[in-house]
């Protein structure tokens, strides 16, 4: 695909299918979707170069309520569908809806390797910590002991945390964002389309049915701007109210610091680097938690690197360079033959 | 050659190369295979390794061997029993004895005989010695000092290893003698195979030329064969294996269709080849993924199908098992994808390296649901191109999966192949041209084919969406409407029914109406087929119906059974076939041949089978 973008001017409204939504009342799906369809026009791509891909699950319903080309396919393998469609057409904008049952646990094998792969696929990966579509079963992401219908003793295992298990997986970009912020889930939609390479999306989404409230220490009005750092490239990690605390490297751990107390001054504060190809700062970013640090988020990690789609149409146009065939009737009358006469 | 020699013209051998799996036997079978290529014989090849790399040396576990069979004409399969073995151990010798005509040729390395080697091989006694050879010629070369003798004067300041390693090349030359060749061809391919490093290229040469030499000077080898070449009709010639002529299927169905191929697969014994062969081929803008699994590789390729590709997955039984869930997806969604499945010896992991016809019902039934899809089976190494290709053309003219069944017989096994050119290919007819007043839905379908619209995004104003729920008939949205699911599973049903309507009639090898009917399908052919015929020149009343499109079956199928007494079905299992054809066809009786051994039919076993039911 060459560099130029093609220009169109669809509406939000263009995006919407004619099918009815059928989440829960109350599911926070319904304001991740309202934000794909409100960030789809910024990007420019036509409605018919645009396909989303999804397992199986209730966020995995998603394609259905998008005019785009969509492809509902089975539990997990969305990953491994989406990465054929994108081979075979890499002019196409690829997204993949999955959830933390589909993405981590019967996927995760197909996660891991796409994101090393890097190809350029848009992963909007539904972090509800629960089954929903089977009502109610812990996921890889509950919390270990979370009382669900199929561990009424609580959990005894211990949960990803999808961040660190993407950058372990050389993701090239991985955001965090709460269902409860539409404005912003879709300036970081439009970022991770416009991220050359697998961009992971991870979305803290309530599951109002069967795990009501599970990230509200985060995403709720009350606690937000307490409980979350919300990182930008090339901005000092500031959070609360009034701005004044912020974050800062103590030895070989980030810790919680207030502007003014102790000594510390705003030039203490790290500043944000996204595009740092050294995972360190980032995964440290991730594995932040409550009570002790906020939970970041926003674009942790977005970096640069050829895709492998890239790298594939490379091989091939060398190949198709140097080849001595020009077509595959030459080939096969050329080498060890012999002829009956 | 000298005078004092006998000079047999023979109409066909069969050759055995045997060795340790570390002494070359591989290449040095399947160079004396083109060899005889070239020399206009009609041939038939077949490896038989060990599923280790490499086994203990010395042992019969780790016996690697290479049979060529090659004459005159009407070569058809590897052939049962080999006319001369060359034995690189006693291990090797132990192993292939039994497979060795009685009056045949035995040549051993005499140097590798000794005490340790033949205990070992598990020998109670020197074979030598103890009679047990009696029956056969016996021929004892000193390959190992021979060779070592020829390299070491040469002074290349070669390690033992590498001068070791080159008594397979010894042992090609004394054959190349012994069948009246010269050593041409031989020596360009040694100077190819290793260009990289002048001195092995010389000591091989020198090795080869050592065998050679002595086979034209000792006594022991006073005889020498001419095998004339092929009376096959007019036209360029190749050997080909049947996993290579699987890529070139496809290769030549992507050209035709004017469709890129995409290969998603995984690595797997026996059908790894068919991804390496085409991955190089990059030239021919193939593009190939080696995917994380067995379930990425089909997925890949249906992500590939849908967005336009001609999309392939290659694997072997224990894959083909992963993959059931994923064809089931392919097959709801009406989307074209070609499965290859290189058969080997199940159940489970089972015999990795050996032959077997037991995927037949998982590749019919092998998914949750009513699930049918096209199976189609190929016969012969060469055939592996033609039905690769028609696996390709049903896949996309009638928008469905199709499972091509090869095995590891044919897929490792060579053959000559006339050359075909893509002129030559039946024309493609895809559904995917839209006008852009057309009314379409998803699911409207073609009336004769029953295919539905290959649409593909990227194309305007057909935006759809498709997925593994139960489908509305036409519109293509989900809908859990109890007669609508009815009537989709009968209509997906009957849609791959109806490919029986382009596909060619069944047709039956000698008389069409007869005592006996011999029913083969896939990888058997050769052998039934060198059976019956040999059984028809005998004057027994028997024919041979060979089975390439397994579902649906061809649709005259019924009418050539109706016309024999008896019908026996021969297969590589415990009967699949024969019991898939009761539940299609439950008017005619049929009685069965299975061997279930991870080798091959041999033309004998089949005679002595079918010569008693014909007594019966």
């Amino acid at each position: 695909m060459g560099p130029e973008v093609k220009t169109c001017s669809l509406t939000k409204a263009d995006f919407v299918s004619d099918q009815a939504v059928k989440w829960c009342p109350g599911c926070g799906d319904y304001s991740i979707l309202s934000a794909v369809q409100t960030a789809l026009p910024q990007i420019g791509k036509r409605r018919e170069d645009i396909v989303f891909i999804s397992g199986i699950g209730c966020s995995s319903r998603f394609p259905y309520y998008m005019s785009a080309y969509g492809f509902h396919t089975i539990h997990g393998r969305a990953a491994a569908i989406a990465s054929g469609v994108k081979l075979a057409n890499p002019d196409l904008s690829v997204w993949e809806i999955t959830g933390d049952g589909d993405a981590l646990a019967i996927g995760g094998n197909h996660l891991i390797h796409l994101l090393r792969r890097n190809i350029d696929l848009n992963i909007l990966l539904f972090n509800n910590k629960i089954y929903g579509l089977t009502k109610g079963q812990f996921s890889p992401t509950s919390e270990e002991g979370s009382i669900t219908k199929s561990s009424p003793h609580g959990t005894i295992e211990e949960p990803f945390l999808p961040g660190e298990l993407a950058i372990g997986a050389k993701a090239n970009f991985y955001a965090r964002i709460t269902d409860s912020s539409p404005k912003f889930m879709a300036e970081i939609f439009v970022a991770a389309e416009l991220h050359k390479g697998t961009s992971l999306v991870e979305i803290l989404q309530n599951c109002v049915i069967f795990n009501d409230g599970v990230h509200d220490a985060i995403s709720s009005k009350e606690h937000r701007e307490e409980n979350q750092l919300v990182l930008q490239h090339g901005k000092p990690m500031l959070f609360g109210k009034d701005r004044k605390k912020g974050i800062r490297l103590n030895g070989l751990k980030l810790e919680s610091v207030t502007i003014g107390e102790n000594g510390i001054a705003e030039n203490d504060i790290l500043v944000h680097d996204a595009h740092n190809p050294d995972p360190t700062l980032h995964l440290m970013l991730v594995r932040m938690s409550l009570p002790e640090l906020p939970v970041a988020i926003g674009i942790i990690r977005n970096v640069s690197n050829s895709t492998y789609e890239a790298k594939m149409k490379n091989q091939i146009d060398l190949a198709q360079t140097k080849s001595k065939y020009t077509s595959l009737n030459d080939f096969f009358k050329s080498g060890d033959v012999w002829e009956v006469k | 050659m000298s005078d004092s020699k006998r000079n047999l013209e023979v109409e066909k051998v069969v050759i055995k190369f045997a060795g340790d799996s570390g002494d070359g036997m591989q290449l040095t079978g399947s160079q004396f295979g083109d060899e005889s290529g070239w020399l206009g014989n009609d041939i038939a090849t077949f490896p038989d390794y060990p599923a280790e790399i490499r086994a203990p040396v010395g042992t019969v576990a780790g016996v690697s061997g290479f049979q060529i069979h090659f004459g005159k004409s009407g070569i058809h399969s590897p052939g049962d029993i080999a006319d001369v073995l060359i034995a690189m151990n006693p291990a090797a010798l132990k192993a292939n004895l039994k497979s060795i005509r009685k009056q045949g040729i035995v040549i051993t390395d005499s140097d590798s005989f000794d005490q340790k080697s033949i205990e070992k091989a598990e020998y109670t006694s020197n074979p030598f010695e103890d009679g047990s050879l009696d029956d056969y010629e016996l021929i004892k070369v000193p390959i190992s000092s021979l060779t070592k003798k020829a390299i070491s004067s040469l002074e290349l300041g070669l390690d033992n290893k590498s001068v070791m390693r080159c008594k397979n090349l010894f042992a090609l030359g004394l054959v190349n003698c012994m069948f009246n060749r010269s050593l041409a061809q031989a020596e360009k391919f040694i100077s190819e195979k290793f260009k990289k490093d002048a001195a092995l290229v010389k000591a091989n040469i020198a090795a080869l030329n050592a065998g050679f030499n002595l086979a034209e000077t000792i006594e022991a080898i006073a005889f020498a064969f001419t095998v004339l070449p092929a009376s096959n009709e007019p036209g360029l010639y190749r050997n080909i294996t049947g996993n290579k002529a699987v890529a070139w299927g496809l290769m030549a169905a992507a050209e035709k269709s004017k469709r890129k191929l995409f290969l998603g697969s995984y690595p797997i014994t026996p059908a790894t080849d068919i991804m390496q062969e085409l991955v190089r081929h990059k030239w021919s803008g193939v593009k190939v993924f080696q995917a994380e699994d067995e379930i990425a590789g089909i997925c890949s390729a249906i992500g590939a199908s849908f967005a336009g590709n001609l999309a392939v997955t290659t694997t072997s039984g224990p894959g083909l098992a992963l993959k059931g869930e994923a064809i089931g997806l392919a097959m709801m969604t009406e989307l074209p994808l070609v499965i290859v499945n290189v058969q080997r010896g199940g159940p489970s992991t089972g015999l990795p390296t050996k032959t077997e016809q037991s995927d037949l019902m998982q590749a019919l039934y092998g998914r949750n649901g009513e699930s049918p899809v096209v199976v189609l089976a190929a016969g012969s190494p060469s055939d592996c191109f033609d039905y690769a290709f028609m696996a390709c053309k049903i896949a996309m003219e009638h928008m469905t999966p199709v499972i091509l069944l090869t095995d590891g017989y044919l897929g490792n096994g060579a053959e000559a192949w006339k050359v075909k050119t893509t002129d030559e290919l039946p024309e493609m007819n895809l559904s995917d041209v839209i006008s852009a007043d057309e009314t379409w839905k998803p699911y409207q379908r073609n009336v004769e084919t029953l295919a539905r619209k290959w649409v593909i995004p990227g194309m305007k104003g057909f935006e759809h969406r498709i997925g593994g729920l139960e489908k509305q008939d036409v519109s293509g949205n989900v809908s859990h409407d109890p007669a609508n699911h009815e009537h989709m599973v009968k209509l997906r049903a009957e849609k791959v029914k109806r490919v029986q309507e382009f596909i060619p009639m069944q047709k039956v090898k000698g008389k069409d109406k007869n005592d006996l009917l011999v029913v083969g399908w896939g990888g058997t052919y050769g052998t039934i087929y060198g059976a019956v015929n040999e059984l028809q020149k005998e004057g027994k009343n028997v024919a041979f119906a060979q089975f390439n499109y397994i579902h649906p079956l061809p649709k005259n199928t019924a009418e050539v059974f109706s016309k024999f007494k008896r019908i026996v079905v021969c297969e590589l299992n415990l009967g699949q076939f024969a019991s898939y054809l009761r539940i299609q066809l439950p008017e005619f009786k049929y009685s069965q041949i299975n061997k279930v051994q991870g080798q091959p039919f041999t033309i004998n076993e089949l005679k002595e089978d079918i010569n008693n039911i014909l007594s019966s």
